[in-house]
C-alpha cells in the first residue's frame, strides 16, 4: 500500500542528493542542477501531500516554485556566461574577487 | 489502476529518479549530467500523473524537461570548449559532503516517518478531480484564491527577463 510517506521519503532522498551535488561539484552549472533537484524534491512533496490531503492548494505553490526555478536558471546561467566572458574558467573556488 | 500496479510504477520511477539524481553528482561530463537530470524530471512527471495531477505533470515536462534543460544544454554547448571537466575539489570534500548528505536523509526520513498527517482533508478526491478536470480546478484556484501570488510570479518573470537582458548585454 503506497502512502504519502513513500513519496515524502523519496523527496527527502532526492533533496539530499541535490544538496550533495551542490556541495561536491565545483562546476557552477552542475551546482545549479543540484538546486533544480532540490526544487523538484520540494515539488514532489507538495503534490504528494495535496493528493493525500485532497486539497489542491499545494499545487498552486508548485507553480510558484516552477516560476522561481525558471527565473533562477535564466539569471544564474546569464551570470555564468558573464563570468566566462571576463575570465577563462568558472571553477567556483577561483571566483574570489570579493574576498578581502 | 489497481493497487499493486501503482506500487510497481512508483518503485520503478523512484529508482529511476534516484539513479538519475546520483548521475548528476557522479558523472564528469556536464552534458551527461544534464541528460541524467532529464531522467529525474520525466520520472517525477510520471509520479505526478499517478498522484492525479496531470496538469502539473505536463507543466513539469514543458518547463523543466523542455525549457530549463534546453537552457542548461545550450549554455554547456556554448561554453564547452572552455569548461574544465576535471574538478579541483578540496581535500576530503567528497567524504564530508557525503556525510552531510547522509545525515540530511536520516534527519528528514526520521521526521517524515514519525510525523502525523493532519486529519482534515479537502473535497478534491481523485474521483472529483477526474470528473471536473484537473486543469479546470487548478485554473479556478489560481485565479481566485491565489490571484495575488499568481500575479507576483508574473512580476518575477518580468524582473528575470530584464535582469538577464542587462546581464547578457555586451557592453561597448
Amino acid at each position: 500500500m503506497l502512502t504519502v510517506t513513500h513519496y515524502a521519503v523519496l523527496a527527502a532522498i532526492l533533496f539530499s542528493i541535490g544538496a550533495v551535488a551542490v556541495l561536491v561539484r565545483r562546476n557552477p552549472l552542475i551546482m545549479f542542477m543540484g538546486i533544480e533537484l532540490m526544487l523538484n524534491a520540494v515539488n514532489l512533496t507538495f503534490v504528494a501531500f495535496s493528493r493525500y490531503l485532497q486539497n489542491l492548494d499545494g499545487q498552486a505553490f508548485v507553480f510558484v516554485v516552477l516560476t522561481v526555478a525558471a527565473a533562477e536558471v535564466a539569471v544564474g546561467l546569464a551570470l555564468i556566461v558573464a563570468i566566462f566572458r571576463s575570465r577563462a574558467n568558472v571553477d567556483v573556488d577561483e571566483i574570489d574577487t570579493l574576498k578581502g | 489502476m489497481s493497487e499493486p500496479v501503482t506500487a510497481v510504477v512508483f518503485y520503478v520511477f523512484a529508482v529511476l529518479a534516484v539513479l538519475g539524481a546520483l548521475g548528476v553528482v557522479v558523472l564528469r561530463n556536464p552534458v551527461h549530467c544534464a541528460l541524467s537530470l532529464a531522467v529525474v524530471f520525466v520520472s517525477l512527471a510520471a509520479m505526478y500523473v499517478q498522484l492525479s495531477a496531470p496538469f502539473i505533470a505536463a507543466a513539469q515536462i514543458m518547463i523543466y524537461a523542455g525549457a530549463i534543460l534546453v537552457l542548461f544544454l545550450f549554455v554547456i554547448m556554448v561554453l564547452s570548449p572552455r569548461i574544465e571537466f576535471g574538478e579541483g575539489a578540496l581535500p576530503g570534500q567528497a567524504v564530508a559532503a557525503g556525510i552531510v548528505g547522509l545525515a540530511l536523509v536520516v534527519v528528514l526520513a526520521f521526521v517524515l516517518l514519525n510525523g502525523h498527517l493532519a486529519s482534515s482533508t479537502g473535497p478534491f478526491t481523485p474521483e472529483v478531480i477526474a470528473a471536473q478536470g484537473h486543469t479546470q480546478i487548478i485554473g479556478g484556484i489560481l485565479f481566485t484564491k491565489f490571484l495575488l501570488p499568481f500575479e507576483i510570479t508574473s512580476l518575477l518573470l518580468l524582473v528575470a527577463i530584464i535582469g538577464v537582458i542587462s546581464l547578457a548585454r555586451v557592453k561597448n
